[in-house]
């Protein structure tokens, strides 16, 4: 049995490494401290162009903007005397007179500026209709001529009404869970607890949930489509391999918009999809495609597609084809060489094409917007109507901040299971 | 020896079939990949219970072909193969139960060392005591058995070989294929995985059918060699009749070293004959196959020329160079015909560069075989 006896040559590298003689390891270690500092220094430089752009162009500008949902200084600046005046009321019932005057004072004031309907459309989005009680009001004090303006003020009866007093008291704090709170469609209550807004009121959540759902087709279809096909092309000989490659890219060099566009002829009601699908027998009338969520989710799913594939296929690449073989003469029959052997090495590019594509739809914009109904909307257009249309840039900004929670922790979820250096990006 | 190893070498020297049925038949094996051309052609080839048999051969030569026809990753064109006197031609390669080692080992790198193991018993049913059991000891056999938790990547070249050795041997199959197992590792280490690997053949008892283009790795592991060249056995036999009985020059030349001399044979008589160098000079060999008046390749071994100016043949010669390897030297002997052999002598020779000595050889040390390629290629009588 002598020459079974491991040889010395026959060790894994690290372990015939000897410490050099005579040295401390301390000052060894130093000395490497040293000598590397240099070096980690010329790769900080060669990356210091990249973390400036990314740090003014993405970093500062989503932190302002995420600010806005927490921080929203609008009606704290344009009221500050109405602030002053109720930095004493005990927020039950009316405030007294003092703060009537302060608002009116405030009013003219803002008024004298100009951000006077900044400030109504600041109060309206916490409460809905006080935009034209505001302007309607500041219209009066304008042209009050002598009359005072408790009197102005008392005579609108919105100025008396049970929620203005709160909404104002609330909002001059700059800092608010407002806009986040509204995100999940919750509310603070008058006993200062927080409660989910009416039935009647509440969108996001169903949005959110909606936007996963759609994220979560869309990824399982490209998984169904992309598996079987990024299998096909790592088997393959490389020239056939490189057409289907390019096969799957040429859609992905097109832009966005201009598939979406060609979904859009194709999937109309006398457009090509239809026609086909009634002339195969596979549909007895035209089928609604267009702004529906099954035709919402087709184009996504081809735009989706590369995402999905891309990953998966560059560690099948990687898979030597004598895995297969080993597990075959192993005595695994082929079902169970696949569970066993290919599967689990294929595993971390499917969670890694998987989750690109679920990130990016949760973040679709355009297709939904041209090939979605009214009910497909995602979440991102919502924030986006919030920003262009409404110019509510606060709750823009709180609906992408939960967003970004939502991404974050889904991401956080899928390195924690997988392990973030064992998720193959292509 | 062991019985075994008795039972599996043939009875004479020369190629034939392993004695009694034999344990592994290929029968008229042909493969063709296009349809035009044969990796293998017309193979005909026996391999005995517990024989450790070596398919010999460059790159291209068809030998792991026929390894992987023996695996069932390949299926033949034609002819059949049969193991344990069963066909075995349309037996999927997870019902053949045939251990395998691969070049690049093919440990699965996501399961650990006795998952690795642990595999082929597992996709078997085997319960699990009794799994621990047989990973333990096939650990144990390649002294492998506190790395069960490691990750192959966690292991050098060599252990990991061992590992796959484990897992080929775990399931106690009667046959294992290794092909090119040891081509990823340092000589050093490849002569120690060599012995290795011929102690556990001769413990377990196991019949290995090993492919390999490194001639010495052939020679001392294995009981008998297929040398393949072009899609076909060129010679099978035991190493010591390759080395010292060649019947081909393409065994001559791939097998050891050797000086080949081009001449045309002048007449033969009974097994010599007399050749004329091309150049000039003449010597007598023994006739491999060839006619008399056609052209002839003459082979001879290094180490069986010597300088004393007796034998049957006597060259002169000019020492053209001198190449010292500590336990021998090798001198380069220019002859009359500008040809140049390598004669091996002792380290204590003396002779300088530019000097005339007389190089000479017996008459049985030298082979003659025809020149032209297809008769180089021909298989065994």
């Amino acid at each position: 049995m002598s020459a079974l006896q491991p040889s010395e040559l026959d060790r894994p590298a690290l372990a015939r490494g000897r410490p050099a003689a005579g040295a401390d390891p301390k000052t060894a270690s130093a000395a490497l401290r040293r000598a590397e500092f240099g070096d980690r220094l010329r790769s900080l430089a060669l990356a210091a162009p990249l973390l400036l752009l990314l740090a003014l162009s993405f970093g500062i500008p989503i932190v302002l903007l995420l600010s806005r949902a927490v921080y929203d200084p609008t009606i704290a600046d344009a009221l500050p005397r109405t602030s002053q005046a109720l930095g004493n009321w005990n927020g039950q019932g009316l405030p007294d007179d003092a703060a009537y005057i302060a608002l009116a004072a405030d009013l003219s004031n803002s008024q004298a500026k100009g951000t006077a309907y900044e400030l109504a459309k600041a109060l309206n989005a916490r409460l809905p209709g006080a935009r034209s009680q505001v302007l309607k009001t500041v219209r009066q004090l304008e042209g009050a001529a002598g009359k005072p303006p408790l009197d102005i003020m008392k005579a609108v009866p919105f100025w008396s009404a049970p929620g203005t007093w709160p909404t104002i008291a609330n909002g001059t704090h700059a800092l608010t869970s407002f806009y986040l709170l509204s995100a999940l469609d919750l509310r603070w209550n008058a006993d200062g607890g927080i409660e989910r807004v009416p039935p009647e009121q509440a969108i996001f959540l169903q949005v959110f949930l909606r936007t996963f759902f759609v994220a979560a087709a869309v990824t399982l279809a490209t998984l169904l489509l992309g598996f079987p096909l990024a299998y096909l092309i790592a088997s393959v000989p490389k020239g056939l391999a490189a057409i289907l490659i390019v096969a799957v890219l040429l859609p992905f060099w097109t832009s966005i918009l201009v598939r979406t566009a060609a979904w859009t002829v194709l999937l109309q009601k006398f457009g090509l999809v239809n026609g086909l699908l009634l002339w195969l027998g596979f549909a007895s009338e035209r089928l609604d495609l267009m702004y529906s969520r099954i035709g919402l989710i087709i184009a996504m799913t081809h735009i989706q597609l590369p995402f999905t594939l891309l990953p998966i296929y560059s560690v099948m690449r990687t898979i030597a084809p004598s895995q297969m073989k080993a597990a075959y003469s192993l005595g695994a029959k082929p079902f169970t060489a696949f569970r066993r052997v290919y599967l689990p090495q294929v595993f971390p590019g499917v969670m890694a094409g998987c989750l690109l594509t679920f990130i990016l739809c949760l973040g679709y914009y355009i297709t939904p917007a041209l090939i979605g109904g009214a009910s497909d909307q995602l979440i991102s257009n919502f924030i986006a109507n919030y920003v262009n249309v409404e110019l509510n840039w606060e709750m823009a900004a709180a609906l992408s901040f939960i967003l970004l929670v939502f991404t974050l922790a889904l991401f956080g979820i899928f390195a924690r299971i997988l392990g973030l250096d064992r998720l193959k990006m292509v | 020896m062991s019985a075994a190893r008795q039972a599996a070498l043939p009875s004479s020297p020369t190629s034939a079939p392993a004695p009694g049925p034999a344990f592994v038949d290929f029968v008229d094996v042909e493969k063709s990949y296009d349809g035009r051309t044969f990796a293998v052609t017309r193979l005909n080839l026996g391999v005995a219970r517990g024989e450790f048999l070596t398919l010999l051969g460059p790159s291209g030569s068809g030998k792991t072909t026929t390894l992987n026809m023996l695996a069932g990753f390949e299926r033949p064109t034609s002819g059949t193969i049969t193991l344990e006197g069963r066909p075995v031609d349309r037996l999927p390669p997870y019902q053949r139960n045939i251990g395998m080692v691969f070049q690049n080992y093919a440990l699965f790198p996501h399961m650990s060392v006795a998952e690795n193991v642990a595999f082929p018993l597992s996709v078997r049913q085997v319960s699990k005591a009794d799994i621990a059991g047989r990973v333990g000891r096939a650990l144990d056999m390649v002294r492998l058995k506190q790395f069960g938790d490691r990750k192959p990547a966690q292991l050098s070249g060599g252990q990991q070989q061992r590992v796959a050795l484990a897992r080929a041997l775990v399931f106690e199959p009667s046959l294992v294929l290794m092909d090119e197992p040891l081509g990823a590792l340092d000589k050093k280490l490849r002569e120690h995985m060599q012995l290795e690997i011929k102690q556990i053949h001769t413990m377990l008892g196991v019949t290995i059918v090993y492919v390999t283009h490194d001639q010495s790795e052939a020679l001392t592991m294995s009981d008998r060699v297929a040398v393949f060249n072009n899609g076909a056995i060129a010679q099978l036999g035991a190493p010591d009749d390759l080395y010292n009985a060649p019947q081909s020059s393409f065994v001559a030349s791939f097998i050891g070293e050797n000086n080949t001399l081009e001449g045309v044979v002048d007449r033969v008589s009974g097994k010599e004959c007399r050749v004329k160098l091309t150049g000039g000079g003449e010597l007598t060999a023994l006739a491999i196959g060839v006619a008399q008046g056609s052209a002839c390749h003459v082979a001879i071994r290094p180490e069986r020329l010597s300088l004393a100016p007796a034998g049957a043949n006597a060259l002169p010669a000019t020492v053209d160079g001198r190449i010292y390897l500590g336990d021998h030297l090798r001198l380069l002997a220019r002859l009359g015909n500008d040809q140049v052999l390598t004669v091996k002598v002792g380290p204590e020779a003396t002779m300088a560069n530019g000097e005339a000595v007389t190089v000479s050889c017996a008459a049985q040390d030298c082979r003659a075989f025809p020149a032209d390629a297809a008769a180089a290629k021909a298989g065994p009588p």
